[in-house]
C-alpha cells in the first residue's frame, strides 16, 4: 500500500473507489440525493436501517392555542429549572456571606439547619423541572410517529463465511498436527495463570498460630475495670444490676473480645443460679461475669432484663438466661456465653481468676478443638 | 475540499461544512443514523432498568466527591471538629473524616445523603426491573445472557452497599462489620482462613475499611461498569423486546425512533431521577452517623437494621433455629453459615439459572420477542410471587424487633411467625395466585366470546331481561366473537373502545367552549367502527386522544 499524495498531479489522497466499491453511494448519485426533500431523505436512510416510519402524528399547528400554549408551559418550566437552579448558586455562595454561615451548631435550629435541606430542594426542583419540561415538550410539541423496525435473527451467510475465516486460519496454522505446540502451550498457560495468581498468597495468614481466637487479654490477677479505667470492688454495684467491664490492660477497653459483663445476682436469682458443669466457683459471692460477646454473630449482648434474668442480643435476638450459666433460651446461638472465672484480690478489687475457658463469640470450623 | 464545494449535496452552511469535516476524518454518518434511527417500543415498565442505570451515574458522581475528603484509615485520633457532642472522642481517621465531610465541608453533607439515596434507588431499581423482566418472560432465549447479567450486577450492588456502608466506621456499621466477620468465620473448614485473608488478622484488625475502601471505589464500580457496557451492548444488538399488540410481531419493534422522541423522553426520565435523589438528599436525612458515636465492640444500640437490601439476610439469621452441626473430630457447621452465605447463594444461583430452568421445565427453546402477560403464565406467575413471599416474610422478620416493639407484640411470637411463615406462606401463596391467573385467562376470552358488559339492560317481548353486550370484533351464527386471543390486554369497559367521546379539555377550568365541543362530538362517530380509523400503534397520547383506545388491542 502506498499513498499518492506526493507525486505531482495527484489528487491528493482523495479516494478513488476500487473494484468492490458499492452500495448506497452508487444507487443514488449526489444529484439525486440534492433533488430529494428532506423528509423523503430522513425515510429513504431510515428504511437502509430496516426502519419503516407509519404514522405521523403532527405536532399541534403552528401559532394555534393549542401550541400556544404548550410553549408557553415549556418554556415556563425551564425558566423555573433555571430560577432554581440560581436559587441553589445563591444559598452555596451566600452562607456566610450575605446570609449567616451554614456550619451547623448542634441545637441550632435557624439557617445552619435550614442550608442541606435548602440545598437538596433547590437542585432538586431544578433537575425536576428540566425533566418535566422535556417530558410536557415530548408529548406535547414534538410529532408522534409510529415507526417499526426490523429484528433479524443471526445471518446464516455471516456464520458460514465467520466460520471458514476462523477454521481456515486455525487450520493454516497447523496447531492441530503440531501437538508439541499445543501441549506447550497449554503448559505455558497453566505455569502463567498459576504465576500471576501467587502474589495473592500475601493476603494468606496461618489463624493457628498463637492461637488469637482462643485467647484474650484475660488472666490471673487482671482487674476488672470500666471503661474510664476505675476498679470494682463487691458492693459497687446494686443487686440486679449489670455493669460492662474491660481487662486493665493498655486498650483493654477498646478490644474487640475482651468486654465481660459484671452482674449482681439478686438473692432470687442467687437460689436459682445453677451454673455450667465444672464452673460452680466461676462467680465471686452474688456476683458472675459474662463474656459480652455473642455467641452466635459476635455483636455484644447488652439489654439486660433483670426480671426474667434474660440477656437479649439486639442483632438477632438471641436470649441467655443469667441463672442457668448464661445458656442460650431463644433465637439463634447455639452456645452458652462463656463465664469468666472471677475472685477479688487483696486490696479488695476485682480480678479475673484466669481466661475464659473457652474461646468467645462466634461458632468456627475448630472452636471445639482449641 | 475545493473539489467538491460546487457539488450537487454539497453543504453550504457552515454547521454543513462542519459536519462533513468531522465525518471526512471519523466516518459516523453511517453509524450515527442507524442509532438515530434506532426504534424503541413504548411502554412504563422499559423504564425501571434506565432507572437503575441514572442513579449509578448519580452514585459515580457523587462518590467521587465524597473521595476528596474521606481517609480510609483506621489509624486513632481525637475528633476536634466542629460536632460538638464528639469533641475529645478518640476514634478512627475513617469515622473522623466522615464527620468533617459532613459538618466541615460545605455541601458535604448533602452530597454524602445523595450518594446513600442513590444506592438505595439503584438496588431498589435493580430488583423492580428484575421482577418486571421476569414476569414478562423477557428472560427468555435469545436473552438469558442478559438476565445473567443482571443477577451477578444485583449481587454487585449488595456487595456495594455493604462494602459503602462500612467504610464510615460508627458504631452501626462497625456492628455490621461485626456480622460480617462472624459469617467468614461461620464457613466450614476455610473459614478462619478466609477471615484472616480478608481481615489481615483478627476481628478489627486495622486494614478491613482500607480493604473495603478499595473494593467499593474500584474493584466492584470497574466490574459494574463493564457490564453495564455489555448489558446495554446486548439490548441493542439484540433490540429491545414489546408487549404483543397490532402490528407486533417476533420479528419487529413498533415505537418510536431514538431521536427525537425517545431521546427526550429519556433525558426528561434521566432529569426527573437526578431531581428526586438530589431532593432526597437535602431533605431526607439518611443514616445520621454522628449520633451512633465511633466503633465501640463493646457497644451496640437496639433496633440495629442493615439497609433494605440486607434486610433479607439479616431475617433469615434471626429466625433460622440453633442448629450448630457438629462432626466427628471436634469440628463443627455453625449455625450462622446456612442462614447467610447457604440461604444467599441459594437465592441467587437459582434466580440466575431460572431461565435455564424454565427452558427444562417447559422444553420451550424458542425465540422470544414479544412479551408474555403474566395471568398468560400462571406457573411462572405463581412461582414469581412464591419467591418474593418467601423474600418478604425474610424481610420482614428483619425488623422483627420494631415491630414487636411498635405493635406491641411477643418479640418471640414473631420470630415463631417467621419460622413458619417462611414455609407455609410461599405454598399459599402460589395456589392462590395460580388461581387468580386462571381467572383472569377465562374473563379475557368471556370478553373476546360474549363482548363488553354495556350496563344496558333490554326487556325482551317475552318478559325476559337481558344485559345488552358490546362484541369486540365480527360475531359469527350465534353471535359469538370469532376474536382469539393474542396475548394482548382485552379491553372490559366501554371507554377503553371509544364508547365514551372526548372530555373538554383544561385542568382546573374548561379552555374550550362546551358547547363547541358537543357540535364537533355529534360529527364524530362512536363506538368501535368509529375508533377503527383512529386507532395508533402505540400508545402515545397526546390529551387530544381523550376516548381513543389507549391501549393496542386485537
Amino acid at each position: 500500500m502506498t499513498t499518492h499524495d506526493t507525486r505531482p498531479g495527484s489528487t491528493g489522497g482523495a479516494d478513488t473507489p476500487g473494484p468492490l466499491h458499492g452500495g448506497p453511494d452508487d444507487e443514488y448519485t449526489p444529484e439525486q440525493l440534492a433533488a430529494m426533500p428532506r423528509e423523503e431523505l430522513d425515510r429513504l436512510g431510515a428504511r437502509y436501517d430496516g426502519v419503516q416510519v407509519l404514522h405521523v402524528d403532527p405536532g399541534p399547528e403552528p401559532g394555534s392555542p393549542m401550541e400556544r400554549r404548550a410553549v408557553r408551559q415549556v418554556g415556563l418550566t425551564f425558566a423555573l429549572a433555571g430560577v432554581a437552579a440560581f436559587a441553589f448558586v445563591v444559598v452555596y455562595v451566600g452562607s456566610g456571606w450575605f446570609f449567616p454561615d451554614w456550619q451547623w451548631v448542634s441545637g441550632d435550629t435557624g439557617w445552619s439547619a435550614l442550608f442541606t435541606p435548602l440545598l437538596g430542594a433547590t437542585m432538586g426542583l431544578a433537575f425536576s423541572l428540566v425533566g418535566v419540561g422535556l417530558v410536557l415538550f415530548s408529548k406535547k410539541l414534538l410529532p408522534h410517529e409510529t415507526a417499526v423496525q426490523d429484528k433479524h435473527d443471526g445471518s446464516h451467510f455471516d456464520r458460514v463465511t465467520t466460520g471458514a475465516t476462523l477454521v481456515g486460519g486455525l487450520h493454516n496454522s497447523g496447531l492441530a498436527r503440531r501437538k508439541l505446540i499445543t501441549r506447550s502451550l497449554g503448559f505455558m498457560g497453566g505455569g502463567l495463570g498459576l504465576m500471576l495468581l501467587m502474589p495473592l498468597g500475601g493476603l494468606i495468614k496461618n489463624p493457628n498460630t498463637g492461637n488469637p481466637l482462643g485467647r484474650t487479654s484475660w488472666a490471673e490477677g487482671v482487674r476488672l475495670v470500666r471503661d474510664d479505667g476505675s476498679p470494682i470492688r463487691p458492693g459497687d454495684q446494686e443487686p440486679g444490676s449489670l455493669e460492662t467491664v474491660f481487662p486493665a490492660v493498655p486498650g483493654g477497653n477498646r478490644q474487640s473480645d475482651a468486654a465481660t459483663m459484671l452482674i449482681r445476682l439478686r438473692p432470687a436469682q442467687l437460689e436459682q443460679n445453677a451454673p455450667r458443669e465444672g464452673q460452680d466457683d466461676f462467680g465471686y459471692g452474688d456476683y458472675v461475669a459474662y463474656s459480652k460477646i455473642c455467641t452466635h454473630a459476635g455483636c455484644p449482648v447488652s439489654l439486660y432484663e433483670q426480671e426474667t434474668s434474660r440477656i437479649l442480643c439486639p442483632c438477632h435476638q438471641s436470649q441467655f438466661d443469667v441463672t442457668q450459666g448464661a445458656k442460650p433460651i431463644f433465637g439463634p446461638a447455639t452456645r452458652s456465653l462463656p463465664q469468666l472465672p472471677i475472685t477479688v484480690d487483696e486490696e479488695g478489687y476485682f480480678v479475673a481468676r484466669g481466661d475464659y475457658p473457652e474461646a468467645v463469640g462466634p461458632t468456627y470450623w475448630n472452636r471445639e478443638r482449641i | 475540499m475545493a473539489a467538491t464545494a460546487t457539488a450537487p449535496g454539497a453543504p453550504t452552511t457552515r454547521l454543513g461544512k462542519t459536519a462533513t469535516e468531522i465525518d471526512d476524518r471519523l466516518i459516523v454518518a453511517g453509524p450515527l443514523r442507524r442509532t438515530l434511527n434506532k426504534v424503541f417500543p413504548d411502554h412504563w415498565s422499559f423504564l425501571l432498568g434506565e432507572i437503575a442505570l441514572y442513579s449509578f451515574i448519580i452514585a459515580l458522581i457523587s462518590g467521587t466527591y465524597l473521595t476528596f475528603f474521606f481517609d480510609a484509615s483506621m489509624r486513632e485520633v481525637v475528633y476536634d471538629g466542629s460536632y460538638a457532642p464528639l469533641r475529645g472522642v478518640e476514634m478512627s481517621a475513617a469515622y473522623d473524616s466522615a464527620l468533617n465531610l459532613s459538618f466541615d465541608v460545605r455541601g458535604g453533607l448533602f452530597m454524602r445523603q445523595v450518594h446513600h439515596w442513590a444506592a438505595l434507588l439503584f438496588v431498589a431499581s435493580i430488583v423492580v426491573h428484575l421482577l418486571r423482566v421476569f414476569f414478562t418472560g423477557a428472560f427468555r432465549r435469545p436473552r438469558e445472557t442478559n438476565w445473567i447479567i443482571g443477577v451477578v450486577m444485583l449481587v454487585l450492588a449488595l456487595l456495594m452497599g455493604v462494602t459503602g456502608y462500612t467504610l464510615p466506621d460508627d458504631l452501626l456499621s462497625g456492628t455490621g462489620l461485626r456480622i460480617i466477620s462472624a459469617i467468614i468465620l461461620s464457613v466450614p473448614v476455610i473459614g478462619t482462613w478466609a477471615h484472616w485473608a480478608v481481615f489481615g488478622g483478627d476481628f478489627v484488625g486495622e486494614l478491613i475499611i482500607g480493604r473495603f475502601y478499595i473494593a467499593h471505589v474500584l474493584i466492584i464500580p470497574a466490574i459494574l461498569l463493564a457490564l453495564i457496557a455489555v448489558h446495554l451492548l446486548l439490548l441493542v444488538k439484540q433490540k429491545h423486546a414489546q408487549f404483543p399488540g397490532p402490528g407486533r410481531t417476533e420479528h419487529n419493534v413498533v415505537g418510536n425512533r431514538l431521536f427525537p422522541t425517545f431521546a427526550a423522553k429519556a433525558t426528561g426520565l434521566l432529569f426527573i431521577v437526578f431531581g428526586v435523589v438530589a431532593a432526597l438528599g437535602g431533605l431526607v436525612q439518611i443514616n445520621p452517623f454522628w449520633l451512633w458515636g465511633p466503633y465501640n465492640p463493646a457497644q451496640v444500640s437496639a433496633a440495629s437494621q442493615p439497609d433494605w437490601y440486607i434486610l433479607f439476610l439479616d431475617g433469615s439469621t434471626r429466625i433460622f433455629p440453633a442448629w450448630d452441626i457438629n462432626l466427628p473430630g471436634d469440628y463443627t457447621i455453625p449455625a450462622l453459615f446456612w442462614p447467610t452465605v447457604v440461604v444467599a447463594g441459594a437465592m441467587f444461583t437459582v434466580l440466575a439459572l431460572y431461565p435455564v430452568i424454565e427452558r427444562k421445565l417447559s422444553g420451550d427453546t424458542a425465540s422470544h420477542h414479544l412479551l408474555q402477560r403474566p395471568r398468560d403464565v400462571p406457573v411462572r406467575t405463581s412461582l414469581g410471587m412464591m419467591g418474593l413471599t418467601f423474600y418478604g416474610v425474610l424481610m420482614l422478620s428483619g425488623g422483627n424487633d420494631v415491630f414487636a416493639d411498635k405493635f406491641d407484640v411477643s418479640l418471640n411470637a414473631m420470630t415463631w411467625f417467621g419460622r413458619l411463615g417462611v414455609v407455609v406462606l410461599p405454598p399459599i401463596v402460589y395456589a392462590i395466585t395460580y388461581r387468580i391467573c386462571l381467572g383472569l385467562q377465562m374473563h379475557d376470552r368471556e370478553v373476546l366470546e360474549h363482548g363488553i358488559e354495556t350496563g344496558v339492560i333490554r326487556r325482551l317481548p317475552h318478559g325476559e331481561f337481558i344485559e345488552v353486550h358490546q362484541p369486540l370484533g365480527p360475531v359469527d351464527d350465534h353471535g359469538h366473537g370469532v376474536l382469539a386471543y393474542g396475548g394482548a390486554p382485552v379491553p372490559k369497559k366501554m371507554n377503553q373502545i371509544g364508547g365514551a367521546r372526548r372530555a373538554v379539555r383544561g385542568f382546573f377550568k374548561p379552555i374550550e367552549e362546551p358547547s363547541q365541543v358537543e357540535l364537533e362530538q355529534g360529527r364524530e362517530g362512536r363506538g368501535l367502527a368509529a375508533a377503527d380509523e383512529a386507532r395508533e400503534l402505540t400508545s402515545s397520547g397526546r390529551p387530544s386522544e381523550g376516548g381513543r383506545p389507549q391501549e393496542p388491542r386485537d
